[in-house]
């Protein structure tokens, strides 16, 4: 923090009116949000009607509240499912990537670093219509040699899961390299010092020093899964995760509905991210 | 003749809530001096030199630069330049940029600037670097461009926050005896603040030596050497040997008693001293004499040699008085005399009553 | 270490998956996408190659404009998250410190741990006619009827600078937290106005962060979907909404690969021109 250097109260003043002023832009559209999940009202618009839990609780229509909207629920465990295998198999994929690049040298690996970096520059509406597209034709070219059908390269959750992981693995590998960068291997060496054998040392020293960061980057591929549109939008199938069905209702016209469900969402995604920052300070 | 002092701090105090990092601290530097603040870490110095550059404002006092307070002019407009503890050079830019670059926020044209640096870089000793990235010069010649930096603009006074920090031993001998050369021949007011007394006893003309916010003494570094006003200084400045003890009678000198029992006479400094007081005494390793069999006078006594520190020409002895037991740090004379000394052997030490200083205690 | 048959093993086992992984899901459905991209429709499955889909891409105006307004907006919300993060990323690097330091970070974080849908939903509820800016206006009496301020490019714009902020924000506030102090200090001794320090020593150190806060922001912007067409309305000519109508409502994916590969190659494109004007690589730039 810079203390030395003189500046004008009128100048300071602004400069602190204008940060505040950035602070409210970004909190206003949340906040919105969850002020009208209250709403006594069948649209989340002004003017106030009073206050309700009728949006979260309510049984009898219109009013009937997220707790007994059986597609809206349905939806949320739809997205679970898809969050905990893309978590599952990204944490996976990614610790083997964050072994072979920190600790192998070989040929190709920066041109393999590069390619694994990719997802990210890939805008995700492309990613997902590559894999649809790709999916289909071999699905196309395998039900023409086999006469069977595959409907599991049709859109649908396995291809949502797998569009999800593609990009996903990404951060995973990039968070748990990070980590895995810092253990001392003079640890690793020690326990092969002591009698261990080369699995053993790894699963003893190395693997609970990883975890933390293993845990964050799982609650990091669970947060993404959750919230991602674009990559889905292309390839989900009649089961839709929270945020399709979301963008659904609202080219329709929302309800108050959609506010509650965004509160909770907010509510649990604040949770989720504080959760992956406090694992990974854990692991500096 | 009186000359209108370069620098002058006149009461100045800056408090951090409730701490008092500055306490009304006075004085002038006269110009071409080379002055240096020494103190321990944490006694205000680093304070004192940014209120100066102007990076913080004094709670109380004055501050004159050539005779003129400069309390309500910001740092940009100060003519006064710093160098940094890192040197804080530029690393965007070249080196030239660098030295340029408060030339160029005064307006100078760039044929004047360009000029100007290779003069400046010239008299620092560094012909022709001007276009080469910062990183590829050594770490004095980043200091030498930090200089050079301030210099070209020419300021009244140029500030110096312990540069030498960061150099390895080798080199900061020798930056010392440069930086000197540096001040002789730009003939600016440098105001140096350090750590480190020998960086400051090589190069200053006037040192103050500052603890818990406050100048204990401002002097030559003889004076400060040989004459320290404070038990602080004494003991901050050179090395010594120290004793507590009470004292017996004044009436010829200071007569006192040590805590172990020993009867030393000394010479009081700073503060009057009173019978029954509790003083700290001052004994330089270089002021005691050593002699294998004859007793010597006045403060003296017979010691085993415990261990033998081999320095080269700061060589000491750690002796243990036989008598008290009390440890006495001794300069190892380098006449030959006593190369085959031993650990174990006994020898007679002793001092000079004039080199006992003797300060009143806490 | 000495290659033993078994660290060969683990080698190749670690390899697979990233292998696996990067084929199957990578670089064969872009090479499949590219192909498809290159078939031309002649009769009922009938095929034949060549470059007809992008031809169509080049012969119609409606196609190219929302492309390149597609890009010339990305560009614009690109360079107005930077104008607005900056300053809030200098005063949350330089002129906080600890707690608050933590706090106002953090604050900006949590918007972008929710998903998007539901930021732009509350962009919806503000903007819209029957919404809380129109309402404050009529009440304010400033307005006299319902105003609305949704479906316009401006809408757009709020939301993407919206969505992208945090992309900007904490690849600056990195990089000028690395920025030392007495630089700063120094420029202000040897006499450098507010202004020139900031053009002469923040910015240049600055420039790491900028450039791949912007290439991020970029990308987001151009391969948006969602922000576009709520805020934007049906006609927000985003060039994504072309792609997703060819793909699911036309069902034309010939055309629709072809105008995927086109925004890849626009935002591969912008991306190689920032990395090599800026002299990063792509590695360091995406780990910040």
């Amino acid at each position: 923090m810079i203390t030395g250097i003189p500046q004008s109260g009128g100048f300071r003043w602004t400069y602190r009116a204008y940060v505040t002023l950035f602070f409210i832009y970004l909190a206003l559209p949340l906040v919105t949000v969850c002020v009208f999940a209250f709403n006594d009202s069948v649209f989340p618009s002004l003017p106030w009607e009073g206050f309700t839990w009728a949006w979260f609780f309510g049984t009898d229509a219109p009013y009937i509240g997220v707790f007994h909207e059986r597609g809206i629920l349905r939806s949320v465990v739809t997205s679970g499912i898809v969050a905990f295998w893309v978590a599952l198999l990204s944490v996976f994929v990614g610790t083997c990537n964050a072994f072979l690049f920190v600790r192998h040298d070989f040929r190709g690996k920066g041109f393999l670093y590069i390619l694994m970096l990719l997802p990210l520059i890939i805008p995700g509406i492309i990613l997902g219509i590559s894999i649809l597209v790709f999916s289909s034709s071999v699905a196309n070219y395998l039900e023409d040699a086999t006469g069977l059908w595959f409907d599991g390269l049709r859109p649908g959750l396995i291809l949502v899961v797998l569009g999800q992981f593609s990009f996903i693995t990404t951060f995973a590998t990039l968070v748990i390299s990070a980590r895995l960068q810092k253990i001392d291997p003079s640890l690793e060496e020690a326990a092969l010092n002591l009698g261990a054998t080369r699995w053993g040392a790894v699963r003893a020293v190395t693997l609970p020093f990883l975890y933390p960061a293993m845990a964050a980057a799982g609650v990091v591929a669970v947060l993404m899964s959750f919230e991602n549109f674009n990559t889905t939008l292309m390839l989900v199938g009649s089961d839709a995760p929270l945020t399709i069905t979301m963008f659904d209702r609202l080219k329709l016209g929302s309800t108050p509905v959609l506010n509650a469900v965004s509160l909770l969402l907010i509510v649990a995604s604040a949770i989720l991210g504080l959760a992956s920052l406090l694992l990974q300070k854990r692991t500096e | 003749m009186f000359e209108t002092p370069d620098l002058e701090c006149r009461d100045i105090s800056k408090s951090f809530d409730d701490f008092k990092a500055v306490k009304d601290v006075s004085f002038a530097v006269p110009p071409g001096t080379f002055f240096s603040i020494l103190g321990p870490s944490g006694c205000g110095k680093t304070t004192l030199l940014r209120m100066i550059a102007g990076f913080q404002k004094p709670s109380s006092g004055d501050l004159l630069i050539k005779g003129r307070s400069v309390l309500d002019v910001p740092p940009n407009k100060r003519q006064v330049s710093m160098v940094f503890q890192h040197l804080a050079l530029f690393p965007m830019m070249n080196i030239g940029a660098n030295v340029g670059f408060g030339l160029r926020q005064r307006g100078v044209n760039r044929a004047d600037i360009k000029r100007q640096v290779e003069r400046v870089l010239d008299r620092v000793g560094l012909t022709g670097v001007a276009d080469r990235p910062v990183d590829s010069l050594s770490g004095g010649q980043k200091q030498r461009v930090a200089i050079a930096r301030c210099m070209v603009l020419e300021p009244d006074v140029l500030l110096l926050d312990e540069p030498l920090g960061a150099l390895d031993l080798k080199l900061r001998e020798h930056m010392k005896i440069e930086l000197k050369q540096l001040q002789a021949e730009f003939n600016t007011t440098f105001v140096y603040i350090t750590h480190d007394q020998s960086e400051a006893l090589v190069m200053s003309d006037q040192i103050a030596v500052m603890n818990r916010g406050v100048f204990e003494q401002v002097g030559t570094a003889k004076e400060l050497y040989y004459e320290p006003s404070t038990a602080f200084v004494a003991g901050f400045v050179g090395e010594a040997n120290k004793f507590r003890a009470r004292v017996q009678s004044l009436d010829a000198g200071v007569q006192m008693v040590t805590d172990q029992g020993q009867v030393l006479h000394g010479t009081a400094a700073g503060k009057a001293l009173a019978k029954g007081d509790a003083v700290d005494v001052f004994v330089r390793p270089e002021a005691v004499r050593l002699s294998r069999d004859t007793a010597l006078n006045g403060n003296a006594g017979q010691g085993r040699v415990e261990n033998i520190l081999f320095n080269g020409a700061n060589s000491q002895l750690i002796l243990r008085d036989q008598t008290t037991g009390a440890q006495m740090n001794v300069a190892l004379p380098q006449t030959g005399e006593f190369r085959d000394l031993s650990v174990g052997d006994t020898v007679h030490f002793g001092w000079e009553p004039a080199q006992t200083r003797v300060y009143a205690g806490d | 270490m000495p290659v033993t048959d078994r660290s060969r093993l683990t080698f190749y086992l670690l390899l697979a998956p990233l292998l696996l992984w990067l084929v199957t899901l990578i670089i064969l459905p872009h090479v499949g996408m590219f192909l498809v991209s290159l078939r031309e429709k002649v009769g009922v499955r009938e095929y034949e190659t060549g470059f007809a889909n992008y031809a169509v891409f080049f012969n119609e105006p409606l196609y190219w404009n929302t492309f390149a307004r597609t890009a010339y907006m990305s560009i614009a919300a690109t360079v107005l998250t930077l104008l607005i993060g900056f300053p809030i990323a200098y005063y949350i690097a330089k002129l906080t410190r600890g707690r608050t330091k933590t706090t106002l970070f953090l604050m900006c974080l949590i918007p972008f741990w929710v998903s998007e849908l539901v930021r732009t939903f509350g962009w919806m509820i503000l903007l819209r006619e029957t919404g809380v800016f129109s309402n404050v206006l009529q009440w304010a009496g400033l307005a006299d009827a319902p105003v609305e301020m949704l479906y316009n490019d401006a809408a757009i714009m709020v939301g993407l600078v919206y969505t992208s902020m945090l992309f900007m924000v904490v690849p600056l506030v990195t990089t000028l937290d690395s920025l030392d102090d007495s630089l700063i200090e120094a420029g202000y001794d040897l006499g450098a106005s507010g202004f020139a320090i900031l053009r002469e020593i923040v910015i240049p150190h600055a420039m790491p962060g900028i450039v791949s806060g912007c290439i991020v922001v970029f990308m987001l912007s151009l391969g948006n979907y969602l922000t576009p067409i709520l805020l934007g309305g049906k006609d927000s000519l985003w060039f994504t909404g072309l792609i997703y109508s060819q793909f699911i409502t036309r069902f034309n994916w010939e055309l629709g690969s072809a105008f995927g590969f086109l925004l890849l190659g626009l935002s591969s494109t912008i991306v190689f021109i920032g990395l090599k004007l800026s002299r990063q690589s792509l590695g360091r730039t995406m780990a910040q």
